[in-house]
């Protein structure tokens, strides 16, 4: 019992920060803060896939969602930055 | 002001559409239907302990066929519209230099990552993940290895040669299946083995290593073709 009330604090805790992080990355104006922001969002998604017993979708997430498409974004970042100044 | 009204009323059409769904969810207390099926059989059938990787191997092994063509498709088409010009491509920028820390960590960390990758796709059948979640993660080895060293060449053709010649052999494994077991992706042609042993599950294994091989061969392409697009000027 006891046991089941810390899973559903810690579920709540992470998906809490899950949501303060989007909307740092909506509202942030640099976009760098965004992109990280998003990432980390990921990372607390994957963290909520494994409570939900869901290991194989919580290493995707954290592989791909948090590390391998927050990297893309700044190449792209990088690239767009010059015609934006 | 109409704008804003047509996104309140877009928003207020998704509360009405989702509270109706909300409310009518019943949670089932039983597995029912196929899944009941895979539950039950799928250890006898399959002889793989992870039952993900029984269902997205064999049971619908063509769908993860599909899948891995969809990457491939991405890999191209990414290849194809991030192509650079001859001059671009011999051009050699001067990046800012890469912190100690990180060339030496990830002289450590590089071979660690690889090795957990391959161990994730060949366990596939046994312990979470598979194919997919290992190939990500041999791509993400290669990740700390560009941005230690950002000049390094990837070599294209290995990463071509692999792609290539893991795809063929998923497909050829899948027809061997055809002809000596069930059907396509049949993972019976080998004998089932001991259940929860590394060799065991018929062909997972190999079918799961091959995907593994892929999936990190082409994102790391892709990453690759991020990497050398910074170039284009």
């Amino acid at each position: 019992m006891n046991n089941e009330y810390m899973y559903i604090v810690l579920a709540l805790g992470v998906g809490i920060l899950a949501i303060i992080m989007g909307i740092i990355a909506i509202l942030n104006e640099k976009l760098s803060i965004a992109v990280i922001a998003a990432g980390v969002v990921s990372l607390f998604a994957s963290i909520l896939f494994l409570l939900m017993s869901a290991p194989d979708v919580a290493m995707t997430e954290a592989a791909i969602g948090s590390g391998l498409s927050t990297l893309i974004f700044f190449y792209v970042l990088n690239k767009i930055k010059k015609y934006n100044d | 002001m109409i704008k804003n009204s047509l996104i309140a009323l877009v928003l207020a059409s998704f509360v009405f559409m989702f509270y109706h769904l909300y409310m009518s969810y019943e949670p089932k207390t039983e597995l029912s239907g196929i899944a009941a099926h895979y539950a039950e059989h799928g250890a006898a059938e399959v002889g793989a302990a992870n039952l993900v990787t029984a269902v997205v191997v064999t049971y619908r092994g063509f769908d993860t066929m599909g899948e891995v063509t969809i990457l491939f498709l991405t890999a191209s088409i990414i290849s194809f519209f991030l192509k650079l010009s001859k001059k671009d491509e011999e051009k050699v920028i001067v990046h800012r230099g890469t912190s100690e820390l990180l060339v030496t960590a990830s002289q450590i960390l590089i071979p660690i990552i690889f090795l957990f990758g391959i161990y994730v796709f060949i366990n596939g059948h046994l312990t979470p993940g598979g194919g997919f979640q290992g190939g990500a993660i041999i791509a993400s080895g290669i990740v700390l290895s560009i941005m230690a060293n950002p000049n390094r060449e990837i070599n294209h053709h290995a990463i071509l040669w692999i792609e290539s010649i893991s795809g063929i052999f998923f497909v050829i494994i899948g027809i061997l299946g055809i002809f000596l077991a069930g059907g396509f992706l049949d993972n019976r042609f080998i004998s089932l083995g001991e259940f929860g042993d590394l060799f065991s599950a018929g062909a997972i294994p190999i079918i799961y290593s091959l995907i593994g091989l892929k999936v990190g061969a082409e994102i790391s392409n892709i990453l690759n073709r991020y990497q050398k697009s910074q170039k284009e000027s």
